[in-house]
């Protein structure tokens, strides 16, 4: 009981009984402890004198950034519209493959719960699990350098992430609805097109342009493992130190995030 | 009443868009743009065709995933990147809280508040990646780049969240903690942090998914993790043992959402 | 007799009995008021009729062919109209596109898909929409409609189908006293212009009476009263709903009936456990 007789016999009122007191504050030592020992283990080889003088490596860097080498701006709009195919048709393959994904993964529309649900349950959990960074390592080994490789590996990392919105949204739609339509002696696909798709297609939508804009980021990137796009110059201007060219870089991919992010805001208003 | 016969026999679904001109614009528009873009993709079909049969091996590499050959490398690697993850989760959200109080509009004044969000803004502008190169040239290759990185990653996040959530908290609840006189820490013990501790928690647990998520990729450019063990093994051609890491990493995944799943289901 | 159901009982997972060996006769053109508590099986009684809930034993014939138990459903769905408590329209379709579902049973895959349904059923969806009141409004979205122009979409696609029976769940359960009225009264007409029959579940026990001449009352799942609307005297009431002074409800004229009734009954609206 949280209220106890003190010293002076008066009652005295805490919020947990002692034992409640004890736990929390051995769950607290528990977490404290986990995070110095992971601290140690982490930064065991650590060389310290490079972290301290991080400061000047900061400083040394960021003078080598300014002035950005303006110039060099017109080998980049090759890299950007490249950038943006990556993540435009990454995002179109990625609906492509992950809808039929989600209506197999969704409890009311899937065919079977023994088989097919799991498995596009597990394609998903596949799919978010790995980074498109990864993919796009991946499909640089199997299908070569280049735009190709970018734009599966954004394909196959939205698939978890449309997928997964997209089924729960459809296990969220009105079954009145659907119930209306298979009165009508509509056959299952029937009242796939008629009950189930205009309901869950405002979430689509939303979900489609949201990844869009991830994407975005994400194919400016993928180039540091060969997958094209802007990342190929940030490598390359990386490998030959060149940071005047890196600021310009890291500035264009700001603009176009930016721009995306305005035009994604933009379709979903419109959507909604 | 009329006959059936008067009634007609066509009827087209209005259009999605409803100006003419604009419909044929915006779709238009769209499939040149999509014409050209998948016309600049350069597909060397020679390459292709040897992919597929890399394709196979990885996939088959799947199948048969080798843990043995590259066991020491994959515990280094786990290792760093399951230490970078706690402690940037939990340095993360030490970060993250003051900010993101700093952040909502309802507690703080304005120009707390703009540098706050400036804060948040910062963070979310660039891709882990690219900040953790930035890291890796400050500090130096290893975990300890990776460790900023996160960190620096769980900011956005956590911080942009939480100080959503506190905008959004029940007006009159601070308001009776204000009437009683509460000066402003008291209001932040009695009447916020109740409303959005089961939410910060359940979002840091999310968090804390994320950054091993993220931890394997730092790795690709220096930062420590188990990405560096798969990049080796991806640039060495051992697919068995790409695919082992890649299993691990889905496991981990896949324990993380199941585990935090079971504890956000009991806070609530 | 158009639809015969014999001995139909539905029980649940949880081992309740919604319905109980229920038979009941319905000869062409006849429009019947199907009465009872909350929970009583009103709902259930009437998806079991087209099958949207799965009768655990008993048997249902529509002229003479048997619903129960066979394997094309769709075709003896598609001549049972199905109108909703909560309207049930699909919202983000056009009114026409929610009136030419009812046409979902007749037409192949791709006429539904591609919108391209044959002239005579789009003749006929004009039509249906100019009787119900709402040819002006065919290119709007339905949920840019009112409560009482919904239910109208909602029995223009009913009839749509052309069935040969109406299947009507609470048709005015959402909407005011005076749009009720409204609503019973075209469903009534349509019925009597096509000779149509139908089933029509009501927890409104004036407004069952004041349009509807034979009645149906159910409790706990049986049939317990099955006869002439204005037989329904506070005994039978009683019977039906269970104890509660009925001679002030029973003796209204038409227009102070509302408060009365709705005091009533237990609850506006079967709970979710009946519908399934």
């Amino acid at each position: 009981m949280p209220v106890t007789r003190a010293h002076d016999g008066l009652p005295e009122w805490r919020r947990s009984t002692p034992r409640q007191a004890l736990l929390r504050w051995f769950g607290w030592l528990l977490l404290v402890a986990l995070f110095v020992f992971c601290w140690r283990v982490m930064t065991q080889d650590t060389i310290w004198a490079y972290f301290w003088d991080a400061p000047n490596q900061a400083a040394d860097i960021a003078a080598r950034m300014m002035p950005p080498r303006w110039s060099y701006i017109d080998a980049l709009w090759r890299a950007m519209w490249d950038t943006l195919a990556i993540a435009t048709l990454g995002t179109v393959l990625g609906i492509v493959l992950a809808t039929p994904v989600a209506f197999l993964a969704a409890r009311n529309t899937r065919p079977s719960a023994a088989l097919v649900r799991p498995v596009a349950l597990v394609v998903i959990v596949a799919s978010r699990s790995i980074n498109s960074l990864i993919w796009a390592l991946l499909l640089v080994t199997v299908l070569g350098p280049g735009v190709l490789a970018g734009i599966v590996a954004i394909a196959l990392r939205s698939i978890g992430f449309i997928g997964k919105l997209l089924y729960e949204a459809i296990e969220e739609i009105d079954k009145k609805q659907v119930e209306a339509i298979q009165a009508t002696g509509a056959t299952s696909l029937q009242v796939v097109d008629y009950a189930v798709v205009p309901q869950v297609m405002p979430a689509f939508a939303g979900i489609s342009v949201f990844r869009w804009d991830i994407n975005i980021r994400e194919s400016s990137v993928v180039g540091l493992v060969g997958a094209g796009g802007i990342g190929l110059n940030l490598e390359a201007s990386l490998n030959t130190l060149a940071w005047s060219q890196v600021s310009l870089i890291l500035l264009v991919i700001l603009a176009t995030v930016l721009v995306s992010e305005w035009v994604s805001a933009k379709v979903r208003a419109a959507i909604i | 009443m009329s006959t059936l016969a008067s009634y007609p026999t066509r009827w087209r679904r209005p259009p999605f868009i409803a100006s003419a001109y604009w419909r044929w614009a915006i779709y238009g528009g769209a499939l040149v743009y999509l014409v050209l873009a998948v016309g600049s993709v350069e597909v060397n079909w020679a390459r292709l065709a040897e992919g597929l049969q890399r394709g196979g091996r990885l996939f088959a590499g799947f199948l048969t995933p080798d843990f043995v050959s590259r066991w020491s490398d994959i515990v280094i690697g786990m290792q760093e990147s399951l230490t970078m993850t706690v402690t940037s989760t939990v340095a993360g959200i030490l970060v993250s809280v003051p900010i993101g109080v700093g952040a909502a509009r309802n507690l703080t004044p304005l120009p707390v508040y703009l540098a706050c969000r400036a804060v948040i803004a910062l963070s979310r502008t660039f891709q882990e990646v690219i900040i953790a190169i930035l890291f890796v040239a400050m500090v130096g290759f290893g975990p300890l780049a990776g460790f900023l990185t996160l960190t620096f990653g769980t900011i956005d996040f956590l911080a942009k969240l939480l100080a959503e959530d506190i905008e959004d908290i029940d007006k009159g609840q601070v308001e009776a903690i204000r009437s009683t006189g509460g000066s402003w820490l008291q209001l932040l013990d009695y009447a916020v942090t109740p409303q959005v501790m089961p939410r910060l928690i359940g979002l840091s647990l999310y968090r804390l998914d994320i950054n091993f998520r993220e931890s394997a990729v730092v790795g690709i450019v220096g930062a420590g993790g188990i990405g560096a063990t798969l990049n080796t093994a991806l640039d060495r051609y051992e697919y068995d043992s790409a695919a082992a890491v890649l299993l691990l990493i889905i496991l981990i995944v896949m324990a993380a959402e199941y585990g935090s799943g079971l504890i956000r289901a009991r806070l609530q | 007799m158009l639809l015969t159901i014999e001995g139909l009982t539905k029980r649940y997972g949880t081992g309740d009995a919604a319905l109980n060996g229920v038979d009941l006769a319905i000869p062409a053109g006849e429009v019947v008021g199907l009465i009872g508590p909350s929970g009583a099986g009103k709902s259930t009684l009437i998806r079991c009729i087209n099958r949207l809930v799965e009768p655990t034993a008993g048997r249902v014939f529509l002229a003479g062919d048997e619903v129960t138990g066979r394997r094309d459903l769709r075709f003896m769905r598609r001549r049972m109209g199905m109108i909703f408590q909560e309207f049930a329209l699909v919202e983000r379709l056009t009114v026409m596109e929610n009136v030419l579902s009812g046409r979902l049973g007749y037409v192949p895959y791709w006429r539904s898909l591609l919108r391209r349904y044959p002239a005579a059923d789009v003749q006929r969806a004009f039509a249906t929409l100019d009787r119900v009141g709402l040819l002006d409004h065919v290119d709007k979205r339905a949920d840019a409609l009112s409560g009482g122009q919904r239910q109208r979409v909602g029995i223009a696609r009913a009839l749509l189908q052309q069935p040969d029976i109406l299947l009507v769940d609470e048709p005015t359960a959402s909407l005011d006293p005076k749009t009720s009225r409204q609503i019973m009264r075209l469903i009534c007409e349509v019925c009597a212009e096509r000779s149509l029959a139908a089933v029509v579940n009501m927890h409104d026990v004036a407004l069952a009476q004041m349009f509807l001449s034979r009645i149906v009352g159910l409790r706990q799942g049986r049939v317990v009263y099955d006869g002439p609307s204005n037989g329904l005297t506070p005994e039978v009431l009683t019977v039906i709903y269970g104890e509660e002074d009925w001679t002030r409800s029973a003796q209204r004229d038409d227009d102070v009936a509302d408060e009365d009734v709705h005091g009533a009954r237990p609850h506006g609206r079967e709970p979710l456990a009946a519908v399934g």
